[in-house]
């Protein structure tokens, strides 16, 4: 690394209203690096990013690429600029082929109407560089995931972007495709494109990354070069202090199982069937990788979806297939992967949220208690630390982790004898992570079942007292407290190893 | 609570003007009437916003006002139907185009535009050719009837105080509970606007009663109006006090959250349109008995359209998960006065459509714009 950074932020400050989002933060960037952005939720990186894409202007500090201050003001201008954000959720049209999405808003003319074969050319050039194996005139709405994040990458690239910032980009993707994204972003790098990765995920970090940042609170808390990155590390800098994975120990009950599903079969992975049981008390994990059907097995055991086959029963009761108002009946909450899209009113006051799913339960002859409404919300804000201004405050203002409490409060209104949770911690930050931790702890122990699917190994080893993993849509295997390791979970969900499964 | 009085301003502001440039407009004779059309106009109102609030949309109001407008005096006069069979049979109608738009919307999952669109066409021509085109109406008779959309049954003043004192006592009650209660102040503010309202009518009807005060005390309370109250309480309980109007509230504002917390949405969009088209049902029947003469072709063309407006106007959003029903009909009454007033200052008809769109275009930027500047203002003052 002999040449000059390519890109220095010195001293970048925002303040939002209440919060001050960066405070004096400093980024250096060098030619063919790629360097990790990592800090807890709410420590500033996406607001970090923003400023440097142009759409978040900063109150202080300067930014200067390739030695010249620049005002980058808008994200066109950072694209002339050559700075490219490829943002957590993609911006494509779906109903548009690849190739008119790579070439989307620079289309090249002839005679004033947009020349298709030049689109043609020049995107399949832009996909070759990302190795895409499909034609540019495929329709991204058709695309995997993972193949839709290759056309916003070969879309920068085809703008002539010398600085990619990919924010959170293996989120949704398989492993696989993560896979494939790594390889991408080397060839890339070895090209000279500096890429700057924001991720909450440290194994990638680890494995991919040159130099790390790490903001706390909007302030650099520390930088790590090659040879010292390590979760540990980056963990420590990221909270300020060292964090053990405590697991605590089971308070599963025994006796009859509160839930027991036999043959379930989805529509997603119609050739296998699941089964399994919880008891009172148990907590158990499904673990797996994206696309495993641990979502759809939530789903239909709760009833959003109708499973194609299988019985589910409830305390000795067997549901109706498809019909989540008797779940609720026979005692089931669901916190949902996606929160502001399944799970909360956004538009609609905290106590409105957390008294919505026990609405029918508390109501007399048809008409709705609103004063034990607001009483609940309050016992439900103390209970869970949910910080909010009062329970009339709209939800959609709080943050991830506050609002992930919402949701667990709505189901905790109910007094459910079974949780399921689908990735309970999913963008919260590691505080508000241990917190909801320590609830689903406290509930088990006074007697509550509950399943739950991560995607997140921590949250696995810490918080199951039994494991299922998924694969394909089956269950690949089981294993006790005692047996539970990343690499057992992984051999696993990989479908390297099977091990005999109890229905 | 803001949106309302927004609403009501525009509403005392439209009189003002009017009564100004024409005193015409105070006349008992006048307000009677425009009370009258506004709490015809405000059943439809009442009713779309059921739906308007699930976050869907009817347009075939207009055309079942037709229908059921047609159908009625076809019954009674062509076929001799009684009047009880009659009404019921027509009830009935409204109520099956109601479930049906439902049903196609839920379970086809068709868009409620293109349902309701193609239901104004259908039941438009079905009524012209029923009736052969033929302007129906009842004639001398019915009298009894009749009185349901043209009575008078009792002064303005005297409702004023009766509805004021009601209104006083039960608001004051509410009041009274909520007393001691941690948050009970902040949660009381809104209730405390409106005990002062009731007080104020309940005053204002009292000396009305009680003193010859020209004009206010010669008005007279249409029986179309009486309708509205019982129909406008009836629903503003069952959306806020009810857990099926939470439920519709909810489902306007995220269906799928609604779904994932285990509400049956399908069966609640069903019930907000089945409501109303009951209602346009009924308003189409109060409308055919106040004009005694229904022409096939023409009536209630576009009532969809005042009805939805008057929605909108009340503080209804199109997105869905918001409104409320007082607004809706001050909105409905908006509407009447507008048309009254081209009437009364005699601008030429024509102009009629170009200025009640404008004036709600006008009122749509104005709310906007003070939405932006109470956000912007909100936001300063946090930063401090």
């Amino acid at each position: 690394m002999s040449a000059g950074p390519v890109l220095v932020a010195r001293g970048v400050g925002k303040r939002f209203p209440g919060v001050q989002a960066l405070d004096r933060v400093d980024l250096t960037l060098f030619p063919g690096e790629i360097l990790a952005v990592v800090g807890e939720n709410g420590a500033g990186k996406s607001t970090l990013m923003k400023v440097l894409a142009g759409i978040v202007a900063p109150d202080a500090g300067v930014i200067e690429l390739g030695g010249e201050p620049v005002d980058i003001g808008s994200t066109r201008h950072a694209r002339e600029l050559g700075i490219a954000l490829i943002h957590q959720e993609l911006s494509l049209a779906d109903n548009l082929s690849a190739g008119a999405n790579v070439c989307l808003g620079c289309e090249p003319r002839k005679h004033g109407f947009i020349d298709h074969r030049a689109i043609r050319e020049r995107s399949r050039a832009a996909l070759a560089r990302i190795g895409a194996d499909y034609s540019p005139d495929v329709l991204v709405g058709s695309l995997a995931i993972g193949q839709q994040q290759g056309v916003e990458i070969a879309k920068a690239l085809s703008q002539d972007a010398k600085i990619l910032i990919l924010d959170e980009p293996t989120s949704s993707l398989s492993l696989a495709e993560s896979e494939h994204l790594f390889a991408v972003l080397r060839t890339l790098r070895a090209k000279g494109v500096s890429i700057v990765y924001v991720s909450h995920r440290l194994g990638e970090v680890e494995a991919l990354v040159d130099r790390v940042i790490v903001l706390r609170d909007g302030r650099n808390s520390g930088e790590l070069a090659r040879g010292e990155i390590s979760r540990d590390a980056m963990v420590r800098l990221m909270v300020g202090r060292d964090v053990v994975i405590e697991r605590s120990a089971s308070t599963a009950c025994g006796g009859e199982p509160v839930l027991r599903v036999a043959g379930l079969r989805t529509a997603a992975h119609s050739g296998e069937s699941v089964s399994l049981a919880v008891e009172r008390g148990e907590i158990v994990g499904i673990a797996g990788l994206v696309g495993a059907g641990r979502t759809e097995l939530l789903c239909a055991i709760f009833g959003v979806d109708r499973p194609l086959a299988g019985e589910v029963w409830v305390a000795g009761k067997r549901l109706a297939a498809g019909r989540p108002q008797d779940s609720i009946r026979a005692g089931i909450g669901f916190v949902p992967e996606d929160r502001q899209r399944h799970g909360l009113f956004l538009e609609l006051a905290l106590q409105a949220n957390i008294g919505f799913a026990a609405l029918a339960q508390n109501a007399r002859h048809g008409f709705a208690d609103a004063r034990g409404e607001a009483g609940l919300a309050r016992e439900m804000m103390s209970a869970l630390s949910i910080r909010a201004s009062s329970p009339e405050q709209i939800v959609g203002v709080l943050s991830g982790g506050n609002q992930q409490k919402v949701v667990l409060a709505k189901w905790l209104a109910t007094r459910p004898r079974l949780l399921l949770l689908d990735e309970p911690t999913r963008g919260i930050d590691v505080a508000a992570r241990q917190e909801i931790y320590a609830i689903l702890r406290k509930l088990a122990s006074g007697g509550v079942a509950i399943l739950f699917a991560s995607s997140e190994m921590e949250e696995v080893l810490t918080l199951s007292d039994r494991t299922l993993v998924m694969h394909a849509g089956g269950i690949a295997g089981e294993l006790a407290h005692d047996e539970l390791t990343e690499e057992a979970v992984m051999q696993l969900a990989t479908g390297s190893a099977r091990v005999g499964v109890t229905p | 609570m803001k949106k309302i009085l927004g609403i009501f301003g525009l509403l005392l502001a439209i009189c003002a003007l009017t009564s100004a440039m024409n005193p015409q407009f105070l006349s008992a004779y006048n307000l009677q009437n425009i009370i009258r059309w506004s709490a015809l106009f405000g059943v439809l109102s009442i009713g779309v916003a059921f739906v308007i609030i699930t976050g869907g949309i009817d347009l075939s109001i207009g055309s079942v006002v037709g229908l059921v407008g047609c159908l009625l005096p076809w019954l009674l006069v062509h076929h001799g139907w009684g009047v009880a069979p009659a009404l019921a049979f027509v009830i009935a109608v409204s109520l099956g185009i109601g479930l049906i738009h439902g049903l196609l919307i839920t379970k086809l999952r068709l868009q409620p535009f293109v349902v309701t669109l193609c239901g104004l066409l259908f039941y438009r021509g079905y009524a012209r050719y029923l009736t052969d085109d033929q302007t129906q109406g009842f004639g001398n008779g019915y009298a009894g009837l009749r009185t349901l959309a043209t009575g008078k049954p009792c002064t303005m003043a005297a409702l004023a105080a009766i509805a004021g004192g009601v209104a006083t006592v039960f608001v004051g009650f509410r009041l009274y509970a909520r007393r001691g209660t941690a948050h009970g102040a902040e949660q009381g503010r809104p209730l405390g606007v409106a005990l002062a309202f009731s007080v104020l009518t309940l005053v204002l009807g009292t000396t009305a009663m009680l003193f010859d005060v020209p004009v206010v005390s010669e008005i007279r309370a249409p029986t179309p109006f009486l309708i509205l109250i019982v129909l406008g309480v009836l629903a503003s309980v069952f959306l806020n006090e009810t857990v099926w109007g939470r439920y519709l509230f909810a489902l306007g504002s995220n269906e799928q959250a609604a779904r994932y917390s285990g509400i049956d949405t399908d069966r609640m969009v069903v019930l907000a349109y089945v409501l109303c088209s009951l209602l346009a049902g009924l308003g189409g029947v109060l409308f055919a008995l106040d004009v005694n003469s229904v022409q096939p072709a023409m009536h209630g063309n576009f009532y969809e359209l005042y009805a939805i407006a008057g929605a909108v106007l009340g503080g209804c959003s199109l997105r869905g998960g918001e409104g409320s029903i007082l607004g809706v009909v001050i909105g409905a009454t908006v509407m009447r006065v507008l048309y009254n007033s081209i009437n009364l200052l005699e601008i030429p008809t024509q102009l009629e459509f170009a200025i009640i769109g404008a004036v709600i275009l006008l009122g749509v930027i104005v709310d906007e714009l003070a939405k932006r500047y109470l956000a912007k203002r909100r936001r300063e003052r946090e930063r401090g």
